[in-house]
């Protein structure tokens, strides 16, 4: 059996000065009006602050400065991505590049792709997407179908991506693509590229989501040429970076921090002299943040040491959604109010964007199922 | 801490605390040669101070031990003796041997204690004390004069009915009427301190019967074989292990961080936060891991129900959720939203 320890990791002692430099930045933009804490999530995009989170400091944080990094340690940059989430502010811009496509390109990417896309990446004016899903391959992503042959000094991509976040607002993503036909083994023959956006031969049209927002997008690929630099890993390697790279993406504070702002809202709603019930309503909440967080620091710290908490990284995502989505359908009944359509610009708002974004957050990157799945595989049940 | 201790502890019940030994406890049988088992191994005093008596133990490897100890569904009241020798080191009373409890620990019951010409003496009921009737002594918090104070009483002859919580454990009436302190000090919130060390220790033990409860039905799954494969092949039992698993771990993760915020003395955030969170995953825990066992989790045969009892008994001792719930709702609302944030991170 697999015993899932979250073990205790000691925050570095620069975290605190970290903590102070975030706030301040978001309280300089809070007050000169550039956003609403309130209204924010870490899919919001502001290119504007993303620029500044560049500029401070806060992006590829563990990258070698070679290439436009900070070489500070996970649990530094663990500290900053946190309190962005906390302050509400609008990260959606550079959030993937600097969670897991970045960190990939450092790992498997060509030395033309670390030197001229990472310290873009990390000036906070390059934006990327991920490109997995396809509307055969959801949740059984080794199905997917876009293919790539090989052509004079590089690779032509055709095929359809689905649901990607941000692609219109991205300059590159990331695409799982088959490079091999499918053999017994399903997850050989599937090959990561870097997809620059600006070229030819690539299509982004937008799919409006539950709210009517436009987040994500289909992406068509028509003999869309890809530089054989602009390989990820070697080729026939995509699955095992694919695998790599979610407990990166599953484990952060953004998979139990998406409706905080909506959680301290409506502290602010019920005001300083709580009821039983909303007090006791409240604690609980308080009592699963605490804990969540103490759970996602500690899958930090095995990311620093460099170990591969895939199934502790499902098992925070599991928890920390599932928390996310009780947060609107606990305060609907303490809060006279009905939910409204609207940005969240009031309360009523604020309660009705969350609910319609919250069946996304329990899907997109992994669903509980797929997730509780990888868990009873730790488990030793599968 | 060393695994040499854990695998001490593990040794100890193996030998001591056999299924007539834990039947005869819930009959009303002091457990003697697993209590003196126990002190052999010095984990009776290894929640104190080495100055105070202590076995040298860090606070949170005697944490971890005590942990393990309810893993094991110890039917002695260890806990109990370590809350209150802590109480007792903490108001500098020398803390003696044998086993020892605390009172009062139930709803609103409250003791009163009065200075004489020949000394302490306390008054008042405590309803539903842990052990009461099969222990030594018992530490009572209680005012003195407006003051708070902790006194050090004799529990045998104290103690009046005996009611047993889900788990068998006795919970004894014990009445004080002018019954001598042998030792008396003042101790800041001495009371409230009883009740949230409690609730610690009670977290830290529900951690432990978390684990076995997760560990058996683990064993269960892969043993039982329905439709021609061990059910934990099917996917809806994979699933509710799963959360199961999810339950454990966070349960451990708020017991590690609570223990880690209380070696002095016990947190104001992490002990509400622990016993609330824990308790919840305690509930959720035990319905899994007896759906997941069938009929057969339904009986006593099968040693499941020795944690979940304690699971079910202990949630609801030394305040349940709401209780720690209420007081953290309210907390957060006085101070108001912008604290919680600082408050998590500590900045
Ligand atoms: C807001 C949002 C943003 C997204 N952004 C991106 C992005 O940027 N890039 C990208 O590539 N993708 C993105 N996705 C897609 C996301 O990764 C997929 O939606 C997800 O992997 C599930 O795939 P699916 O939607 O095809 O559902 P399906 O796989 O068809 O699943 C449908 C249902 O069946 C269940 N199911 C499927 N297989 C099993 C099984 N073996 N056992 C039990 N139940 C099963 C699922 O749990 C689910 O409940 C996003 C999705 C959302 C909602």
């Amino acid at each position: 059996m697999h015993e899932f320890r979250f073990e205790p990791v000691e925050l570095p002692p620069a975290a605190q000065e970290l903590r102070r430099q975030v706030r301040a930045l978001i309280a300089e933009e809070v007050a000169r009006g550039a956003f609403n804490p309130s209204q924010h999530t870490w899919s919001s995009f502001d290119a504007d602050f993303s620029r500044k989170c560049g500029e401070r400091g806060f992006i590829g944080m563990i990258w070698p400065k070679k290439y436009g990094g900070h070489e500070r340690t996970a649990l530094e940059r663990y500290v900053v991505t946190e309190e962005m989430l906390a302050g509400g502010a609008p990260v959606g811009g550079h959030w993937v590049a600097d969670r897991q496509s970045g960190h990939q390109i450092l790992r498997n990417g060509s030395e033309r792709a670390k030197s001229e896309i990472l310290p873009k990446i990390a000036a906070g004016t390059c934006f990327f997407a991920i490109g997995m899903s396809e509307p055969d391959s959801g949740s059984d992503l080794a199905a997917v179908r876009t293919r790539a042959s090989k052509a004079e000094g590089g690779w032509k991509i055709s095929g359809t991506k689905v649901w990607t976040s941000s692609a219109h607002r991205a300059h590159y993503l990331i695409a799982l693509v088959r490079t091999a036909p499918k053999e017994e083994d399903r997850h050989a023959g599937l090959t990561q590229f870097i997809v620059d956006l600006s070229r030819p031969g690539v299509t982004v049209r937008p799919i409006y989501n539950l709210y009517g927002g436009h987040d994500f997008n289909e992406v068509v690929f028509d003999d869309y040429f890809v530089p054989d630099d602009m390989v990820m890993g070697g080729v026939g390697k995509g699955w095992q970076m694919v695998t790599g790279e979610l407990a990166f993406e599953r484990s952060g504070p953004d998979r139990f921090l998406s409706t905080f702002q909506l959680f301290l809202e409506s502290i602010r709603q019920v005001g300083p002299a709580p009821d039983d019930r909303a007090a006791n309503d409240i604690g609980r909440f308080i009592a699963h943040v605490a804990t969540l967080r103490r759970m996602s620091t500690s899958v930090a710290g095995m990311l620093q040491r460099g170990a591969q908490p895939n199934v502790e990284a499902a098992l925070v995502k599991d928890m920390g959604t599932a928390f996310e989505r009780e947060i609107p359908e606990v305060f609907r009944h303490l809060i006279p109010t009905e939910p409204a359509l609207g940005p969240g610009a009031s309360y009523p708002e604020l309660l009705g964007m969350t609910m319609l974004q919250a069946p996304g957050f329990t899907i997109r990157g992994g669903t509980r199922e797929i997730l509780r799945g990888i868990i009873a595989r730790g488990l030793g049940l599968r | 801490m060393s695994a040499d201790l854990l695998k001490t502890i593990d040794r100890v019940f193996e030998e001591h605390c056999g299924k007539g030994v834990r039947e005869a406890a819930e009959g009303g049988a002091w457990p003697a040669g697993l209590w003196q088992a126990l002190e052999d191994v010095g984990l009776t005093t290894a929640a104190l101070a080495e100055d105070a008596g202590g076995s040298g133990l860090e606070f949170g490897d005697a944490m971890l031990a005590l942990r393990r100890t309810a893993y094991h569904a110890a039917p002695v009241p260890l806990a109990e003796t370590m809350l209150a020798g802590r109480l007792l080191s903490a108001a500098g009373i020398a803390v003696p041997a044998g086993a020892l409890t605390v009172a009062p620990v139930h709803g609103a019951d409250r003791l009163e204690i009065a200075r004489g010409a020949s000394g302490y003496t306390v008054y008042g009921t405590a309803r539903r004390v842990p052990w009461g009737n099969q222990c030594a002594h018992v530490v009572v918090a209680g005012e003195c004069n407006g003051e708070a104070m902790v006194g050090l009483a004799q529990a045998a002859g104290m103690a009046g009915s005996v009611e047993r919580n889900l788990a068998g454990e006795p919970r004894a009436e014990m009445h004080f009427k002018a019954a001598p302190l042998i030792a008396a000090a003042p101790l800041a919130d001495a009371h409230a301190r009883m009740g949230a060390e409690g609730a610690l220790l009670r977290s830290v033990q529900m951690a432990g019967a978390l684990e076995r409860s997760l560990e058996y039905a683990l064993l269960y799954a892969n043993e039982r074989v329905q439709f021609g494969r061990p059910i934990g092949k099917f996917q809806a039992i994979q699933h509710l292990l799963a959360v199961l698993a999810g339950q454990v771990a966070a349960s451990s993760a708020a017991a590690d961080a609570a223990v880690e915020a209380c070696r002095e003395s016990p947190d104001g955030f992490m002990v509400p936060v622990a016993k609330a969170r824990i308790g919840e995953a305690a509930g959720r825990a035990a319905e899994i891991a007896h759906q997941v066992h069938g009929a057969m989790g339904y009986t006593r045969e099968h040693n499941l129900h020795y944690v979940t009892r304690r699971l079910w008994s202990w949630r609801d001792e030394f305040g349940n959720e709401t209780h720690w719930q209420m007081r953290l709702g309210r907390m957060i609302a006085a101070k108001g939203a912008d604290a919680l944030w600082p408050m998590l991170t500590g900045v």
